[in-house]
């Protein structure tokens, strides 16, 4: 596997691959916060389950983060490489000919999912650390001690109407990014054949659904607390 | 049909080049869109100044040598087709229609709409052969039997005449279709698995030592393709290289 890295086709098989774990953790967090519409009790014990398990904690969340460092930092090496390979630009260029907007502008869908990702880190994942290995608090109950904190937690944020409204934006990128990675990072992967009609379906219906899905989540808690 | 051409201009290789405008009169809907150049050009001498260069061979679509980016579209805005085979029909009265030449860093420009494509040369030259014993023992071609679909395939591959539109077009300015054409033509074949694994590696190293884009899988190579190489091309590449590797 010597240079496969190195290469521009390894390079896209890892972005394909990060691509395929990122697409299967999205399912996965929508999958447990949907149940929090259904049930604040199932949803507290699902948190506190992911919350705790050494599993989840100390294997499967640094392969997360390694995969979300890995697809931003690859895409973007990516970008500046493929813009270096044009040193003049065209003067009348029609991409819309023969391309989707979705896939000319990865680049930019991708950085506005990074914007979106930063803010939520701030709002959910850099307190909940803080908490759980800072304060080394570990129980997920309230503080008056009344049960868990996480369905709390989670009705509380989307009080305000502008952290709904940015959340509903970085949903639209986040559908408007898998619109054509869900399918291309198949082809990456050199997944080409009689199946991929019906991939590119289910790709399009999974970049629709699992946003709509997590918007639907956030105006739901707004307009019921 | 009266047009106004705006086309790039660019005496050299370091000249920093511009777009000039000019007018063409009383072109025929008929005529292919070299012969309206050829009618451009002559106009120009007859000025006294210097014609556009271009480049053209067959025109008949066969040698991949025209290569113009026309109105933001290689080989302009018809399918299937390259600049020879394009027909001013496609044209109205009194359109302005803009040409530049293919753009890539690995395609420099040499002068004005001509561009330097022998990058793809050496991509072939590292591995776009069979080595075949001609010793006087060849093997009769029919005594190797081909599964008619792979045949069939290989033909589609093969029918890439490397003229770099794909290159044009992709906003990354990758040769992945090129490539990925030239691999699979070999790779579907008998005669093309015995050295398939080197032949991948070195291609696509040479690819990438061109300077050529990172494919993003956008299709505006397949879209543009004069040829209607199938981006199924690009995934086989990825597959054959993938595999390769792994066998070292």
């Amino acid at each position: 596997m010597s240079g496969f890295l190195n290469s521009s086709i390894g390079r896209k098989y890892t972005m394909a691959l990060s691509a395929f774990f990122l697409m299967i953790f999205i399912l996965q967090h929508f999958a447990i916060n949907i149940l929090s519409v259904f049930s604040a009790d199932t949803f507290n014990e699902t948190s506190h389950f992911m919350g705790t398990n050494p599993l989840v904690q100390y294997a499967l969340q640094p392969v997360l983060l390694f995969g979300v460092i890995y697809h931003f930092v690859m895409g973007f090496i990516l970008e500046i490489k493929n813009r270096n390979a044009r040193d003049v630009k065209y003067v009348r260029n029609n991409g819309a000919a023969n391309s989707t907007w979705m896939s000319r502008n990865m680049i930019w869908s991708g950085g506005f999912i990074l914007v979106f990702l930063i803010i939520h880190f701030l709002d959910f994942w850099f307190p909940e650390i803080n908490t759980k290995y800072i304060q080394g608090d570990m129980s997920g109950l309230l503080a008056d001690g009344d049960g868990y904190r996480y369905y709390e937690e989670l009705t509380h944020k989307f009080v305000p109407i502008w952290r709904v409204a940015l959340y509903c934006i970085g949903f639209v990128f986040l559908s408007l990014h898998l619109l054509h990675g869900f399918s291309s990072a198949f082809q990456s992967v050199g997944a080409n054949n009689k199946y991929t009609k019906g991939l590119k379906g289910f790709g399009k219906a999974y970049a629709i659904i699992i946003p709509l899905g997590f918007i639907f989540i956030a105006l739901f808690h707004h307009f019921n607390h | 049909m009266n047009l106004t051409l705006k086309i790039w201009r660019q005496k050299g290789p370091q000249d920093k080049g511009k777009m000039v405008d000019y007018k063409v009169t009383e072109i025929s809907e008929h005529m292919s869109f070299l012969e309206m150049m050829d009618v451009l050009n002559e106009q120009l001498i007859n000025q006294g100044e210097e014609p556009v260069a271009f480049d053209h061979d067959c025109r008949e679509g066969i040698c991949g040598m025209c290569s113009m980016y026309i109105n933001g579209e290689a080989h302009g805005p018809d399918r299937g087709v390259t600049t020879c085979q394009l027909h001013m029909r496609m044209f109205k009265d009194g359109d302005t229609i803009t040409i530049e030449p293919f753009r890539a860093k690995a395609f420099p420009v040499i002068k004005d709409l001509v561009v330097d494509r022998s990058s793809f040369d050496r991509i072939q030259h590292a591995g776009g052969f069979i080595s075949v014993n001609t010793s006087g023992n060849t093997q009769d071609a029919n005594a190797i039997l081909i599964d008619k679909h792979a045949a069939d395939e290989a033909m589609d591959a093969a029918t890439c005449i490397g003229c770099g539109a794909c290159v044009a077009s992709c906003k990354n300015s990758s040769a992945m279709l090129f490539v990925g054409a030239k691999v699979s033509q070999y790779a579907l074949l008998p005669q093309g698995r015995v050295e398939a694994t080197d032949r991948v590696q070195n291609m696509v190293a040479q690819m990438d030592l061109e300077g050529f884009g990172n494919c993003t899988n956008t299709g505006a190579c397949e879209v543009e393709c004069p040829k209607g190489i199938s981006l199924e091309n690009i995934a086989r590449m990825n597959r054959e290289f993938f595999s390769a590797k792994i066998k070292g």
